[in-house]
């Protein structure tokens, strides 16, 4: 089998397994945001959007496009049948209150206990924090997806992070270009592995003691016609 | 007759004084009181708190005034993307003050403090950076943070109509953060497309009803 890290594209077909029927999800921007592309098309799902969305629907085409309904990240989007507009404490009512089922989100660092550090880049110049914290502290089930390593090659996934907190213990499953990784009370659990790639090889690239039981499956995607 | 008309963004924001707190309403442009902006740049007031999601676009709306050193303070949740360039110089300088609010929290202390609330307990942002020195409390087995209530001395808000009561309505994602500035301030002052006579709005669909509002002004929506 090839060795092979996956796609922007693949993380977020992987991710899109974790949605059901009715499901209220939050999808953050970058590889989070592709997720709703790879949703089977008659599978019904509620899109939060921060601002006050409530059934957001796929980018607006030009023609489409109408500067005041656009989503967290500011671009222009859609609004499905069956869409709500809500002021922002509602909104966050909806985020905290533990109403959305999921959310996906980015980040710099998670460590082995959910711990999970996205507003704040030691040394940068001016920090952000949006809505991630109340996502963080709210929603039912908190998953992160990135790549596994940084720039520079360095875990993401750490043993305690080093990154200013987003929030502690909140997240229960990462998305990786070479791993899903289920955080669980004793640590972390390997569940799938990118394609041509071993147990001990990702280990020495993760910050904190992988558990796992091989044959491990490899990286499934939603989606994908057997072979 | 109850009559918040003013007959331009400039009437509205005349009597805005330097040192003012000023809860701005939008997220991204979208329900941003561009054109109140604007008329209080050439106002002239100074040394003002903004309170906000973002920092405002390019030389645009609350970004023109942080440029030219108007802002003492900037309160909001997200100051840096690409369009941010006015904040971030004046930052790096030293010469604005940034407190980085979670974006719930921020929306939940104006609602607090235009409800006569004395602040409340969130489980956003405890045990991070953003909670340090502020009073915990384990609630349902959950730290949660106390946060003050917030309010401003004036709110500049987007709407599409309002009737001379103060009434308003908003158009989609325009509405964000407007409907709970317009509860928090002192004197609400909201820039809309169009002000429609007294009972042209059907009740159940007022948003934002009328002792919220101070002064309503019709103006085309000004984008960057």
């Amino acid at each position: 089998m090839e060795k092979r890290k996956l796609s922007k594209e693949e993380i977020a077909r992987a991710i899109a397994r974790e949605i059901s029927e009715g499901d209220c999800v939050n999808l953050g921007i970058g590889i989070p945001t592709l997720v709703s592309q790879y949703l089977p098309s008659d599978l019904e799902i509620i899109v939060h959007s921060e601002n006050g969305i409530v059934g957001m629907g796929p980018p607006a085409t030009p023609a489409e496009a109408d500067l005041d309904i656009i989503d967290a990240g500011k671009r222009s989007v859609t609004l499905v049948k069956g869409a709500a507009i809500v002021d922002h404490a509602t909104s966050f009512a909806l985020v905290r209150g533990g109403h959305l089922d999921l959310a996906v989100m980015g980040a710099l660092q998670v460590s082995q206990h959910g711990d999970i550090a996205n507003w704040k880049v030691p040394g940068e110049a001016v920090p952000g924090v949006g809505g991630a914290m109340d996502l963080c502290s709210g929603v039912k089930r908190l998953v992160v997806a990135m790549t596994h390593t940084d720039r520079d090659g360095a875990p993401k996934i750490v043993a305690e992070c080093t990154y200013p907190l987003t929030a502690k213990g909140k997240v229960s499953a990462i998305y990786t270009d070479l791993a899903v990784i289920d955080i669980r009370a004793d640590g972390l659990h390997l569940r799938e592995i990118a394609p041509g790639w071993s147990a001990a090889e990702l280990q020495q690239i993760t910050g904190a003691p992988l558990h796992f039981e091989e044959p491990l499956p490899i990286i499934g995607l939603h989606g994908e016609k057997a072979s | 007759m109850i009559d918040k008309v003013a007959e331009s963004p400039k009437a509205a924001v005349a009597d805005i004084r330097s040192g003012s707190t000023i809860l701005v309403g939008g997220f991204g442009e979208a329900g941003s009181p561009a054109n109140l902006l604007h008329a209080l740049l050439e106002q002239g007031a100074t040394d003002l708190t903004l309170v906000s999601n973002n920092v405002g676009y390019n030389d645009e709306g609350m970004a023109a005034l942080i440029a030219r050193g108007r802002v003492r303070k900037m309160v909001c949740t997200f100051p840096n993307y690409a369009g941010g360039v006015a904040f971030k110089k004046r930052y790096l300088a030293g010469e604005i003050e940034l407190e980085l609010v979670p974006q719930g929290t921020l929306v939940e202390r104006m609602r607090a403090g235009g409800a006569g609330l004395g602040g409340f307990f969130t489980p956003t942002g405890a045990e991070t950076e953003l909670s340090a020195g502020k009073e915990t409390r384990l609630i349902d087995g959950v730290m949660q943070v106390l946060e003050q209530p917030l309010k401003g001395d004036y709110a500049l808000i987007r709407g599409k109509l309002a009737d001379r009561w103060g009434n308003l309505t908003y158009w989609r994602a325009q509405r964000n953060f407007n409907p709970i500035m317009a509860m928090a301030a002192t004197i609400t002052i909201a820039e809309v497309d169009e002000i429609v006579p007294l009972g042209a709005i059907d009740p159940d669909v007022v948003i934002t009803p009328g002792p919220f509002v101070h002064r309503v002004t019709a103006c085309p929506v000004r984008r960057s």
